[in-house]
């Protein structure tokens, strides 16, 4: 019998067209996106790259754009992400290690899933309503009103179902036989959690908090609804003080008419972008770190 | 009901099923099971598949504790006390009753720390050095694997990664060791070693082993126990208990001569 065979040659041909096709199309997608933001990059870094300096990242802001720099912003932004990530984190991984490792399987708990599930995708400026509505107006007494306090409070929700599925799926890819394995040797629900699964489970974890943390340093329409300021002419002293973040402190500059303003705000979308990626990076070196540590 | 072809073994058990039954969820997979196991010796399980070797294995340590919808009715003992007594913490159980899986199963740790885990657990008091190397002595791995004890588990081979869990039950000494198709995924060398390190455990534990391998069982298992589905297929039990030696040349039921002879299974 010969291998080789017209009409199976022809029709070969076809199939592999569809799939050089396909592949085709895959790459212009991939090539699109690159193309897009590299753009974004060069037009952000080109008008803004010229004002970056020290002055820039330790002055207050100011009417004149040439004085006006980003010390409150910046000290805002890492004073807010810090102490949303000590309520959002903790809570955050207890519920996922409940769910996953004691909760009843049943309707209830399917209902909470899903609605976690649910409430990662709900618009950010509702969490802000809502900020507004209990941290800001409610507990007023604790809060100290449109605070420091209120908007990590505010942004730790936000994140929160976003930390909960993260960690979740990390919990759910540990192996059974490793569950099995601690069980079968006497040891008790939470020793084999603590033993095991969580360690096991610390890389994906770590991934979706920091992961967290990137989304609130971008987030601006749940403060600018709490209420933080646009003008903060100061660093936060304290949990109940005033504060403003970077994404509104470039929403500022850039709604101002003058052109020297816009330059402002390229420069501080790139100091923003500079952060988001450094974390982002941590991210991904932590995963291989412990990823390794695991392995070998 | 209960098979005229089930001897009652007359010398010191340790473990006892009595007409247990097990379900999952609605369906029953195990009924009227009647098993006495023999203190010190190997014990195999042997039938084909879904004849609920594995499940009967784990009702021993109450492994289908962690099975949702998992019920087990009748009576399983341990030394004669109730193993499902609601007072019974199945931390307990497994204390006693160690386990060894299908599937090497080490933790993604170093060797040393296999081993130390689940005595440090149990609250062990003495030197993990000598807990470490004993249980690596008695599990016929010390040897290759005493230089490079803070290596990770997993840099081990199939078999090594076997026996190193065989190890790591014993640490925490328990009395009897089930295995669950230790050597199934474990090549024939790997696999011999596994039967050799099963003689020399069999003086210090009780050792009940499920296995597909007929000659496995003939070889290293003193009594063996055929399990079947029942003629109605819904549910499976034992079906004849003996002497291994005996239920391979003599074996008084026709479904087990059949099931040995290769005719079915």
């Amino acid at each position: 019998m010969s291998l080789r065979d017209a009409a199976f040659e022809s029709m070969l041909q076809r199939r592999q067209l569809r799939g050089m096709i396909f592949e085709a199309i895959a790459f212009l997608a991939i090539l699109i996106g690159l193309l897009t933001l590299a753009l974004l990059f060069y037009d952000i870094i080109t008008s803004g790259v010229e004002r970056l300096s020290w002055d820039f990242l330790t002055s207050f802001p100011s009417r004149r754009a040439s004085r006006a720099g980003i010390l409150s912003a910046l000290a805002g932004s890492v004073f807010l992400v810090s102490l949303m990530s000590i309520f959002a984190f903790p809570i955050g991984i207890g519920a996922a290690i409940y769910l996953e490792e004691y909760a009843p399987r049943g309707w209830l708990t399917d209902l909470i899933q899903v609605n976690i599930a649910n409430l990662a995708g709900v618009p950010s400026i509702i969490y802000g309503l809502l900020g507004l509505g209990i941290f800001a107006r409610l507990a007023e007494p604790i809060t100290g009103g449109r605070t420091l306090l209120a908007g990590a409070l505010t942004m730790a929700l936000l994140v929160m179902p976003v930390v909960i599925i993260a960690a979740r799926e990390a919990i759910r890819s540990v192996p059974s036989e490793i569950r099995l394995a601690a069980l079968g040797l006497g040891a008790t629900r939470w020793q084999m959690i603590r033993g095991h699964v969580l360690p096991y489970a610390l890389p994906g974890i770590l991934t979706g908090t920091i992961l967290a943390i990137s989304r609130a340093l971008g987030e601006t329409a749940p403060l600018i609804t709490l209420g933080a300021l646009t003008y903060v002419p100061f660093v936060p002293d304290g949990l109940r003080s005033q504060f403003t973040v970077l994404p509104i402190q470039i929403f500022n500059w850039v709604t101002r008419p003058q052109e020297a303003f816009h330059t402002n705000a390229a420069a501080a979308i790139i100091v923003l972008l500079a952060i988001l990626l450094s974390m982002n990076a941590l991210a991904i070196y932590l995963r291989y770190r412990f990823e390794k540590r695991l392995m070998k | 009901m209960t098979s005229q072809n089930i001897v009652q073994f007359d010398g010191p058990t340790i473990l006892k099923a009595e007409n247990v039954a097990v379900y999952y969820g609605d369906k029953q997979v195990l009924r009227d099971v009647m098993l006495s196991v023999p203190t010190h010796k190997i014990t195999a399980l042997i039938g084909p598949s879904g004849s609920g070797k594995s499940t009967l294995l784990r009702c021993f340590n109450r492994m289908n504790d962690l099975i949702r919808g998992a019920r087990v009715e009748g009576q399983v003992t341990y030394h004669d006390q109730d193993l499902y007594d609601p007072e019974v913490d199945p931390v307990e159980v497994r204390r006693r009753i160690g386990m060894v899986f299908q599937k090497p199963n080490p933790f993604p740790k170093s060797i040393y720390e296999n081993i130390t885990w689940g005595a440090r657990i149990n609250g062990y008091r003495g030197t993990m050095d000598e807990l470490v190397e004993r249980s690596l002595r008695r599990a016929a791995l010390w040897d290759e694997v005493k230089d490079r004890l803070h290596e990770n588990a997993l840099s081990l081979s199939g078999g090594q990664q076997q026996r190193l869990c065989i190890a790591r039950a014993i640490a925490i000494e328990p009395e009897v060791i089930l295995m669950d198709e230790p050597a199934s995924a474990l090549d024939p060398i790997a696999t011999l070693k596994i039967e050799e390190l099963m003689h020399e455990l069999k003086e210090n534990y009780t050792i009940l082993i499920v296995t597909h391998n007929m000659q496995q069982a003939a070889r290293v298992s003193d009594y063996t126990a055929m399990m079947m589905l029942t003629e109605d297929r819904n549910s499976a039990t034992v079906i004849e208990f003996g002497k291994t030696q005996a239920i391979f040349t003599h074996p008084r039921d026709r479904r087990t001569e059949d099931y040995i002879t290769g005719r079915i299974g």
